[in-house]
């Protein structure tokens, strides 16, 4: 075993038992803290994949940024005790929903991926940089990263106006 | 030896985590976070098959790059929803969201 491979495992199994303390624990400031930790672990597997980049990306946008507006949401909606926020539904055939679809989902899933024949190429991958990913976003797909660039502009106008709330007149 | 299907059921296992949280819990922002998650199991697959199936393409990481610019985005106006529904009902508790509910 390599080391690559042991830093896999080491980040899987990081990143798993991170996600499990979000979805599990009782306290939901707990629970963002585990999410900031399960970004990083991603961000870890994109750098150990040769995407250095999406992992800097990650680690910006989601463990810098996206994690902060979380936190401070928190912080503004949360009035109740700060053990119980975090609760599971109360009706228990809700839960056992949830169990039954990830379960179903998880095993269907490992299943199907362990008995395909992926078509695995021989090339060695190698960290382009940014250059290459430049070099999709200016030219073929030019017309997505505009959109994109428009969706931003229209999520940000969005969230003003629908957290400052409209006055009446 | 670390294979590509290492990586798939590595996600698989993310994404069902995500989806339970999305189903089983109460408060509305830690549904969001379950959201960030099983986003975050996609992002993975993207960059794992890239890797795997066609290297030195980009594709992938650029996908990647699509799907947390539109997360970004819907985590911001998710917080912002739940925000305004909190100064109307004092409550993020998903099972007072029932306005549409007849």
């Amino acid at each position: 075993m390599s080391l690559n491979d042991m830093v896999f495992i080491v980040l899987a199994i990081i990143t798993l038992l991170a996600a499990l303390g979000v979805v599990l624990s009782r306290n939901i400031m707990h629970a963002s803290l585990f999410l900031v930790l399960t970004f990083l672990g991603v961000a870890g597997i994109y750098f150990q994949l040769n995407a250095g980049f999406i992992g800097l990306v990650q680690i910006m946008v989601y463990a810098g940024a996206i994690s902060v507006l979380i936190i401070f949401s928190i912080m503004l909606v949360m009035d109740v005790e700060i053990g119980k926020t975090n609760l599971f539904n109360q009706s228990v055939p809700t839960i056992l929903t949830g169990v039954y679809v990830s379960v179903l989902l998880v095993c269907g899933l490992a299943g199907a991926i362990w008995f395909t024949k992926w078509p695995v190429s021989s090339i060695q991958a190698v960290d382009q940089g940014v250059e290459k990913l430049a070099g999709l976003l200016l030219g073929p797909y030019v017309v997505s990263f505009e959109v994109a660039a428009i969706l931003l502009l229209v999520a940000v106008f969005g969230a003003i106006i629908l957290a400052k709330g409209v006055e009446d007149k | 030896m670390i294979g590509l299907a290492h990586y798939l059921i590595l996600t698989s296992l993310l994404f069902g985590i995500g989806i339970f949280g999305v189903l089983s819990k109460r408060n509305a922002i830690a549904v969001l976070m379950s959201v960030e998650l099983m986003l975050n199991a996609v992002n993975i697959n993207f960059v794992a098959v890239e890797k795997f199936v066609t290297p030195g393409t980009g594709l992938g990481q650029m996908i990647a790059l699509f799907v947390i610019v539109v997360a970004a985005a819907e985590v911001a106006v998710g917080l912002a929803l739940v925000i305004s529904i909190y100064r109307h009902k004092k409550s993020v508790n998903l099972n007072d969201f029932n306005l549409l509910k007849w």
